[in-house]
């Protein structure tokens, strides 16, 4: 029997509305051989969308290094898994949120934290750790407040209430993400590592379960709006965007694991983007089945809902799962404890198809290879972006303490603890370094010494004057930021934020960082586990800088052994790196000088590796109180983040003759760090041994800065003005 | 000490208070689901931190009127001690098992960060292990954290010495600044009239390994093992 047709008329009109161009809609009609259904349109729009296909991204994620021994599962699963020591697996991926989150700020946060857990859980881990990298627009303008706010809340409404400790992140301010905030957000979770779970469908006849909340009508269509860029009439996707329900999460994650911890479950998987379709087509997919789907018997929130509807809602903290059929009223009573939804959605097949049914009609009746293999997959043009020119000589207008009391109370290095203060970053009560403390920070597995080391990072400045440099410099500050922590680097997960890649010079931002992340990669054995790419992220035109985020784990067999990056008094400050004073796409040049030009500062890969080698071996030996990598700012503003995080004061030496002042301290060159040591000595001979540049750059005790020219800074005066700017801007009459 | 935590759809801080109470007694708690209705046998049951119910209702409304709430109050009753944390404060001043209420904090944001306790007195089981006017420093993670009562009830609290903590500067001073959540008289903490009830929204169970930052929430469970040692 043919599927009835729905409500409004199937054509091609209509397949350009659903974000399918002419050339993919002539293929659904190939592939059908006749008109498809409302229901089938929805389907292969939304399995074919730029979110859900990866259709302009694929042929350049194929070439990320994805394979070290460590790894147990690369990108392909709903996270990546890497194998910690001590039979134990961590489980993680970074998502973004970013066009929900600038819709309704709020919502659109708190539904990327909850997403993300759900990737994480979904395949048999404990969440651990939550992590977020934020990119908002000029600070000025109301509406960036606005967005602040409710984001801030929305990360803290969800992930305060699920338990899962928010850990760490970064937030930049630019003016090119006015109009289109980046909200990415990471999970970390920990499990047995022989029971890892999976999506692929097996077992003809098995049970195909749902659980978790009901589905209503809200995010209809959300992987499509994802896929497109913004205009003036933004504001009416509202309806778009999902609500969040932190507590059914919660109930879901205790009940997913309690039920995982049976032998009930044959595949699992959220429904995430583009909800009971993606999961469904996916799952059978990936297990070369078919799945038949009754959608009577999904536990419904509002009422009339058609099948259209049904299979398109994005209704939030709903799995999707293939049990024994022996073991359902197993699963059936652990759902029932922790009162969420349980019901028996559909079958497996042996038909290689989806087949929708509903009120006795079949709604849908697709082949699932054709919609897979078939996916549209595009070469799209690239375009070099131009190197930048040298930035020549620069003046140093103001002075080294003018200069660094500017650059600690700028939105991009101003201290970020009154969003901090809005995340619970000690639930568990196994969070070993808190937010500001290190870093990474620094997460214990209960029970146990071991401990991960967590970071995200990027430079979306340097990667907009270059991204191929700026792609590589991305995964090494992550695996810097993860070394002066003295743990050892194992793996990232990727969020690739870039705009409209129909544009040749968009594609080709995308596919150079591509190439230096790759080669930072392989020079750092530091692979792609999982990730993401979020794409058309502009508004009226207007593209966001490019922003590869980057999410770094790294592992420390013993938690004690991790270092902070707070001085502590006595101590002598040792520059391990080199440094040849880069100013280029600096924040000292553009807080100071007011330019934003210049190539990025370079980044050699065997002298990051050497020097991070290095550093590292000389925390687990023991030698180090205190380390801070140095990176936006440079090394004057490195030395005052360790003096503010500890509360003790340093007296600076003059650098060397060949560099002048300014760029000594203020540029950004890469692989560098400060190391507060009780024996500098030591250190620098065992430097001079390893062949690593190293100098003493001064000592740290009392309560203020002293500068290398004898000006004095002190540290109430200096927190003062890192502390300003965000309570100032949201806080304004408090 | 026998040892019970409670758990609610939505608590989140029972896993830290079982690893504290391990930590201090050397035995793993019972963890009692809150459909359970029978606590007999038990020196100390603990309601702990998180959302019970997500808190859509007023924080802990719902919790109070579960089933296991009987249980608790008949071993109130039997002159059981209780300790309720954060959320478990706020379900104990929901069932009327202490006085007054949580009111969102004075800036209506979520607060997380290290507050300093000032130890009121030293001769309960709570807190037989500091000495009296102490300050020690604890975690807290709250949006409802704000004490409130009339003044006659706080009045009579202050009367009958039974406020547990306040919240003071790290020298032990009750400022404003210290006071983070806007509580009524810098109120952190306060016991029932046999004192063997404690309801207090700072996280004393997130300090109990030096490698978290501090030890300084330990003598809490420490006095509490030493006080009911069978």
């Amino acid at each position: 029997m043919a599927p009835q047709p729905n409500k409004r008329d199937v054509n091609q009109a209509l397949a350009r509305e659903f974000g399918l161009s002419a050339d993919e809609y002539a293929r659904v009609l190939d592939i059908m051989g006749r008109t498809p259904s409302l229901t089938e349109l929805g389907i292969f729009s939304v399995m074919w969308s730029e979110h859900c296909s990866y259709k302009s991204s694929r042929v350049w994620l194929k070439t990320l290094p994805t394979k070290a021994p460590w790894v147990i599962h690369g990108p392909g699963e709903n996270a990546g898994v890497v194998d910690i020591g001590e039979g134990l697996a961590a489980i993680f991926k970074m998502e973004s949120h970013n066009h929900p989150s600038f819709i309704e700020p709020y919502q659109g946060a708190a539904t990327g934290v909850g997403g993300i857990l759900r990737d994480v859980f979904t395949m048999g881990a404990r969440p651990i750790a939550n992590l977020n990298a934020l990119r908002f627009g000029d600070p000025a303008l109301p509406r960036t407040k606005r967005i602040v706010d409710g984001v801030v809340r929305g990360i803290g409404g969800y992930g305060n209430c699920v338990g899962v400790p928010t850990v760490g992140g970064e937030i930049n301010f630019h003016p090119s993400y006015n109009g289109n905030p980046l909200v990415n957000a990471m999970t970390v979770g920990i499990a047995d590592k022989t029971k890892i779970f999976l999506s692929a469908a097996a077992g003809i006849g098995n049970p195909v379960v749902y659980v978790g909340s009901k589905t209503g009508r809200d995010g209809i269509h959300g992987a499509t709006m994802a896929s497109a860029e913004f205009g003036k009439d933004s504001e009416e996707k509202r309806p778009t965007v999902q609500v969040g329900d932190p507590f059914t999460e919660k109930l879901l994650i205790e009940a997913c694991l309690e039920l995982m911890a049976t032998d009930a479950i044959v595949a699992i998987q959220d429904m995430g983007a583009a909800g009971l379709t993606s999961s469904s087509v996916e799952m059978a997919g990936k297990g070369g089945v078919g799945i038949e789907l009754d959608l009577d018997h999904v536990p419904q929130r509002e009422t009339h809902m058609t099948a259209y509807e049904m299979m398109l809602s994005e209704s939030q903290e709903r799995m999707l799962m293939v049990l024994r059929p022996d073991r359902q009223d197993v699963a059936r009573a652990i759902f029932e404890k922790w009162d969420l939804d349980f019901a028996v959605i559909g079958v497996l097949t042996d038909s290689g198809r989806i087949v929708v049914k509903h009120q006795g009609e079949i709604e849908a009746d697709i082949p699932l290879d054709p919609l897979a293999e078939q996916a549209p997959l595009y070469h799209r043009p690239t375009e070099e972006t131009p190197k930048r020119a040298p930035l020549g000589e620069v003046a140093d207008p103001v002075g080294l303490a003018a200069a660094l009391e500017k650059l600690i109370a700028c939105p991009d290095l101003a201290s970020r603890a009154w969003v901090w203060d809005q995340y619970d970053s000690t639930v568990g009560g196994q969070t070993v370094k808190r937010p500001g403390g290190a870093d990474a920070a620094i997460v214990k597995i209960e029970g146990r010494k071991l401990a991960l080391a967590l970071t995200t990072d990027c430079t979306p400045r340097y990667v907009h004057a270059d991204p191929e440099a700026g792609g590589a410099q991305a995964v090494a500050e992550a695996w810097r930021n993860i070394t002066a922590t003295g743990a050892r680097p194992l793996a990232i997960t990727d969020n690739m934020n870039f705009a409209n890649p129909e544009k040749p010079l968009i594609m080709g931002q995308f596919a150079a960082s591509i190439r230096g992340m790759s080669a930072a990669c392989v020079a750092l054995d530091f692979p792609v586990v999982s990730g993401n790419v979020s794409l058309y992220n502009e508004t009226e035109g207007k593209p966001i800088l490019p922003t590869p985020a980057i999410g770094g784990l790294g592992v420390l067999e013993d938690a004690a052994q991790a270092v902070g990056l707070g001085l502590a008094p006595g101590l002598d400050l040792v520059l391990v790196g080199g440094t040849k004073g880069w100013l280029g796409q600096s924040l000292w040049l553009r807080e100071v000088a007011g330019r934003e030009d210049g190539p990025p500062p370079p980044v050699d890969l065997a002298a990051e590796r050497f020097n991070g080698d290095f550093v590292r071996g000389q925390i687990l030996e023991g030698h180090v109180r205190a380390c801070h990598d140095v990176s936006d700012g440079g090394l004057l503003v490195a030395v005052t983040e360790m003096a503010l995080g500890g509360d003790c004061g340093a007296h600076l030496l003059p650098g060397p003759a060949g560099v002048v002042a300014h760029a000594f301290w203020f540029g950004e060159d890469q692989g560098r760090y400060v190391l507060a040591v009780q024996d500098a000595a030591a250190v620098l001979q065992a430097a001079a041994f390893a062949g690593v540049p190293a100098m003493r750059i001064g000592s740290s005790g009392g309560a203020e800065l002293t500068l290398p020219d004898g000006a004095t800074m002190s540290l109430i005066a200096l927190r003062r003005a890192n502390e300003r700017f965000f309570p100032a801007l949201m806080e304004p009459t408090g | 000490m026998k040892a019970a935590i409670v758990v609610f759809p939505g608590i989140n801080r029972e896993r830290d208070m079982a690893i504290a109470l391990e930590t201090c007694s050397g035995h793993k708690p019972r963890m009692v689901w809150h459909k359970e209705t029978d606590l007999s046998g038990l020196d100390l049951v603990v309601i702990p931190g998180g959302f019970s119910y997500g808190d859509y209702l007023r924080c802990g409304a719902m919790a109070s009127q579960s089933p296991v709430m009987g249980a608790i109050r008949a071993h109130a009753a039997r002159g059981g001690h209780i300790l309720g944390v954060c959320n478990g404060f706020q379900i104990l001043t929901e069932a009327g098992l202490l006085p007054g209420a949580l009111l969102r904090n004075a800036g209506l944001r979520f607060l997380s960060m290290d507050c300093h306790l000032r130890v009121e007195r030293a001769d309960t089981a709570f807190t037989g292990h500091y000495q009296t006017g102490a300050v020690f420093r604890s975690p807290m993670a709250h949006g409802d954290g704000n004490y409130f009562a009339d003044d006659a009830t706080l009045d009579r609290l202050e009367g009958e010495n039974r406020v547990a903590f306040r919240y003071v500067t790290p020298s032990g001073e009750t400022t404003a600044a210290a006071n983070r959540n806007g509580s009524a008289r810098n109120i952190a903490g306060i016991y029932s009239e046999n004192l063997r009830i404690l309801g207090l929204m700072p996280h004393p169970e997130d300090l109990v390994d030096p490698l978290m930052g501090g030890t300084d929430g330990k003598p809490l469970f420490d006095g509490l093992v030493a006080a009911l040692a069978a």
